[in-house]
């Protein structure tokens, strides 16, 4: 299973990606550059966190207009894997693979610690290594993670299960709509969410409760390619 | 407005008949010099570069005699003192490298932009050097939160350091903010950089080769920031506002792209010397790369990519519009670079030549506007060695018997007074707004002793801090020098690594002051004492001179930056107590000292007396022997004794562990002093039950003093005192006084 992880001007999550990739999964992994024009050759791709053109006009507001995200459109519509972490989130919503925006934290500052998360779906490429309802310790990092959507679209996260994890009991750190960290599409196979899995693969900085995100993610691949493996 | 202003630019003639001169700071003794260096009057350009190049923040003129009492040398210095940072060997063909420094007064003006830009500009000199940044760091000092003014300057030069870090990539990692009258109206912002270097990686601030082209990168250069560096090296005054010009504005994204770019080019291998702009912009960075290599240089100034029309030569070498490197190449390698930066999308542009003549002119509108020699430039500023006199108060206060102060008996109230203090409390407000995860290599992060870093691809680590406490330097500088030194390195050795090196960033008041000067010198020697004995090299740092507010000059605090190498991940260490049956062991003696601690400052408003005494000799066994206990697995945890004595230190190892202790502690001092004194060289540690024996055997054996005082247990702190109560409270009350003071005074 090979995976890209994109790199726009600003990206700062790309080599924590990268890393991730390699010392969870070990599978192959490439930096691909904003300019790309053809994403052909990848079965996931993971939209990095960061301040993508420093986040001017609106975070992912400008990304969004990179030839990369063309292809990027395109491999959704293929049902490849695409998670967007942080701004990759933020550059996913601008780009309108998924629903909803988001704003500034309430508190109007930049937050950066651990948070416990529910997983809401564990139905999904992403998550079905975790149990439903289960908690795990995934840091945040960021000032605009505030997810907000309208009432009609929220009824429809819910009604087809796109909620995908939720910040547990009342830890919201950032004011979202009914506690919202992640969300799917449709389809499910197009994740954004502000917490930073790749930076909880290790015992030694923290959790490494991130970690099946990444299994998850290889073995949903592999079984759809018939070739699920143990572990 | 400002094509008014160049339409007036003064002549020669007029600098010299009126003294416009000393408008930049430049006395009739050293305008004359210049002249003499000329063989005429200077025009308008040429005295502003002077005036930049002469400044105290450039010259050193006035710490110079200061800076020579430094040790520089050591078996792993690689670089010491005079490139953009200091470089350190660690092994295996890596080396650290790191710097510290100042944007006090532009922070005090315009806090965003000013601890912004500090931000940004020590990034510059890490990258400059070849080095990959890998964290950050700061030291920050501001007067008493209940003053309206001093919360603006607190939010905002936490937002500032917050907006530029978090936006780089850098984590931010550790750091240090006190509060107290002393610094109202002149904050302290020290900002620092760690950065790791391949050694065949490192570069210098060279312009060599007579002929090659000299590059500029980075954004195109605007009016801000000119005479920023003037502006750093004279006392803040009713009218600094107006100077609020002198403030750049940063802008992290562009940095960012011209530190991959720089790196990348630098990897390639073409470089043959490079330096960032930082302060006086392009006049210091070219003026200082022609006198590295003892060469001259040209600049073509048409050439230099301008943000705003009109712009004159005094305006384009002066300003330090931030994000802007300058480097030498071969002609036949420009192709190569400039394909680098286009990909990057940063202006790379050709402004100059490197020449033999030794001076640096500079062209502009198809003219010379300026010739000077570069070795003036740099080199023969006068150097001043200012008077010194021992200030008034320094035996009138050590007269003081702070032991002899009425005693205190609420203990448990004393307590939480020290935690609720915004100096002592929780910073979390404060580092929960940086990034101090991203690069995924924290592995402790803000709120311990040091902070650790993971050294990708090894089992190494690098553990870095800042420390200072000014009270005590200001009671006495020599002993507070040693002290701020010591400290720095006992926190590097409670994380678990050994201590390497240091910078320096000396905040003082007025060298003009003999008693601020005197300050100085004893401060430094006290420093140097302890660079010495704990085998600690100063490899570079900075200095502010002239912070002062309108009671006069602020604490003096040389803040010590430090970092440490952890030999294996397994000695990472924190202060944190770990479970349920450990045992407490305080290594080190308490003494009744009371002068410049917290809980004086806290029910006094003051600090008077003697500060703690320390002695090197013992300090470093005590800090040889906990960190050989440490790399031999038989410690737990490991915490300094600062700030609020042994109380503190217990109360905060139970908060971060979330579990209480239970210690008994005999001793013929007052309870009071016993539980607050800020004794140096004491740590307190913890075992496992089974590992206890053998951590006193070896404490025994390496004959420091310490004492088994209690175990890790439930879920209060309790501390008897000769066999009656003392303190005793809930972890979770002490942790909500602790962690709440400073959001509720942010309210």
């Amino acid at each position: 299973m090979k995976f890209a992880v994109l790199v726009f001007p600003g990206s700062n999550c790309d080599i924590d990606c990268y890393k991730a990739v390699e010392s969870t999964i070990g599978q192959p992994v490439d930096y691909v550059w904003h300019t790309a024009t053809d994403l052909s050759a990848y079965d996931a791709i993971l939209v990095p966190g960061g301040f993508s053109y420093g986040d001017y006009l609106r975070c992912g507001a400008i990304a969004r207009f990179a030839n990369v995200m063309n292809e990027v459109k395109k491999a959704a519509e293929q049902g490849k894997f695409i998670l967007g972490i942080c701004n990759g989130f933020q550059i996913l919503t601008e780009a309108g693979l998924l629903p909803g925006a988001l704003i500034r934290n309430t508190g109007l500052k930049f937050r950066c610690h651990g948070t416990s998360l529910e997983v809401v779906n564990n139905n999904t490429p992403f998550t079905k290594e975790y149990s439903q309802g289960e908690l795990i310790n995934i840091p945040i990092a960021h000032g605009e993670g505030n997810y907000f959507c309208d009432a009609a679209t929220l009824e429809e996260l819910k009604a087809n299960n796109q909620i995908v994890f939720r910040y547990a009991g009342d830890t919201n750190p950032n004011g979202s709509v009914e506690n919202i960290a992640g969300i799917s599409n449709k389809a499910g196979n197009v994740v954004g969410m502000m917490p930073h899995p790749e930076r909880a693969v290790d015992q030694l900085l923290g959790s490494e409760d991130g970690k099946r995100m990444f299994t998850s993610i290889l073995n949903a691949w592999r079984e759809q390619h018939g070739a699920a493996v143990n572990g | 407005m400002a094509q008014q202003l160049t339409a007036k630019e003064p002549t020669a003639e007029q600098i010299a008949d009126q003294r416009i001169y000393t408008q930049f700071g430049v006395t009739d003794h050293e305008y004359e010099l210049i002249c003499g260096f000329l063989g005429r009057k200077p025009n308008y350009t040429e005295i502003g570069v002077f005036s930049v190049m002469w400044s105290e923040h450039c010259s050193y003129k006035n710490s110079k005699p200061i800076l020579k009492k430094f040790p520089i040398t050591g078996e792993r210095v690689l670089m010491g003192p005079g490139e953009g940072a200091g470089i350190v060997d660690i092994g295996d063909n890596q080396a650290v490298v790191f710097k510290i420094e100042s944007h006090n007064h532009p922070s005090a003006v315009e806090p965003y932009q000013g601890a912004a830009t500090g931000v940004g500009g020590i990034i510059r000199d890490i990258f400059s050097m070849g080095a990959r940044p890998v964290a950050l760091l700061n030291s920050l000092r501001f007067g008493n939160l209940n003053n309206e003014r001093v919360k603006y300057l607190f939010e905002n030069v936490v937002s500032g350091i917050a907006g530029y870090g978090n936006c780089i990539g850098i984590p931010t990692v550790a750091g240090e903010v006190m509060f107290d009258e002393s610094y109202e109206g002149n904050p302290l912002v020290n900002a620092m950089c760690v950065g790791l270097i391949d050694h065949d990686k490192i570069q210098r601030g060279v312009a060599k080769g007579v002929g090659n082209p000299v590059f500029y990168v980075g954004p195109a250069t605007g009016r801000d920031g000119i005479h920023g560096a003037t502006f750093a090296s004279v006392e803040l005054s009713e009218e600094s506002e107006e100077k609020r010009t002198a403030v750049q504005v940063g802008d992290p994204f562009m940095e960012k792209l011209v530190m991959e770019a720089t790196l990348e080019l630098i990897n390639s291998g073409i470089v043959l010397g490079i330096q960032d702009m930082g302060a006086a912009g392009l006049t210091c960075s070219s003026a200082e790369m022609a006198s590295k290599a003892g060469n001259g240089l040209e600049l073509y100034l048409d050439e230099v990519p301008q943000r705003e029309t009109g712009m004159t030569p005094y305006e384009m070498m002066l300003s330090e519009s931030q994000e802007r490197m300058l480097f030498v190449i071969e002609p036949q390698h420009e192709a190569q670079a400039k394909e680098i930066f286009d990909r990057w999308g940063i202006i790379c542009a050709k402004v100059g030549k490197v020449t033999d003549d030794g001076r640096l002119r500079l062209f502009h509108q198809g003219e010379q506007v300026a010739d000077m020699p570069v070795k003036a430039l740099v080199d023969e500023c006068p150097v001043y060695n200012k008077p010194s006199a021992e200030p008034a108060y320094f035996r009138e206060s050590a007269s003081i018997d702070t032991a002899a102060f009425p005693e205190i008996t609420d203990l448990n109230g004393a307590l939480e007074k020290v935690l609720a203090s915004p100096t002592v409390a929780s910073k979390e407000w404060v580092y929960n707004q940086y990034d101090y995860m991203v690069r995924t290599a924290t592995a402790v992060q803000p709120g311990s002793d040091a902070a650790v870093v993971l050294i990708d691809g090894t089992r190494k680590a690098l553990a870095m801090t800042t420390d200072c406490n000014g009270r005590y330097v200001y009671l006495d500088p020599e002993m507070g020098g040693r002290i701020a030194v010591a400290e720095a390195a006992r926190n590097i050795v409670c994380s678990g690594a050994e201590p390497l090196a240091i910078t320096d960033n000396l905040n003082f008041g007025s060298p003009e002051k003999p008693e601020v000067f005197w300050q100085l010198e004893k401060s430094a020697d006290g420093m140097s004492e302890a660079c010495v004995k704990l085998n600690t090299p100063v490899i570079g740092g900075n200095v502010s001179l002239y912070n002062e507010n309108a009671k006069g000059a602020i604490y003096p605090t040389p803040v010590i930056g430090m970092v440490g190498l952890v030999h294996d991940i397994n000695h990472i260490t924190t202060q944190k107590f770990k479970a349920e049956g450990d045992v407490i062991i305080l290594v080190g003696e308490t003494k009744a000292e009371f002068g410049g601690s917290e809980l004086q400052y806290v029910l006094n408003g003051a600090a008077t007396g003697r500060p703690p005494v320390i002695d090197l000799d013992t300090e470093k066994k005590v800090q040889d022997a906990v960190l050989s206990a440490i790399q031999k697995g038989l410690v737990a945890s490991a915490h300094d004794l600062s700030e609020g004595g042994i109380a503190v230190a217990l109360a905060e190892s139970c908060i971060s562990g979330g579990i209480g202790a239970n210690v008994s502690l005999t001793s013929d001092l007052r309870p009071d002093h016993l539980l607050f004194s800020e004794s140096q060289s004491r740590i307190l540690l913890s075992a496992k039950p089974d590992q206890a024996d053998a951590l006193t055997a070896l404490l025994s054996e390496q004959g420091v003093t310490f004492a088994t005082i209690g175990t890790v247990t439930g879920s209060s702190l309790t501390i008897n005192v000769n066999g009656k109560a003392g303190i005793n409270a809930p972890v979770q009350q002490l942790e909500k006084v602790w962690k709440d003071a400073i959001p509720c005074l942010m309210k």
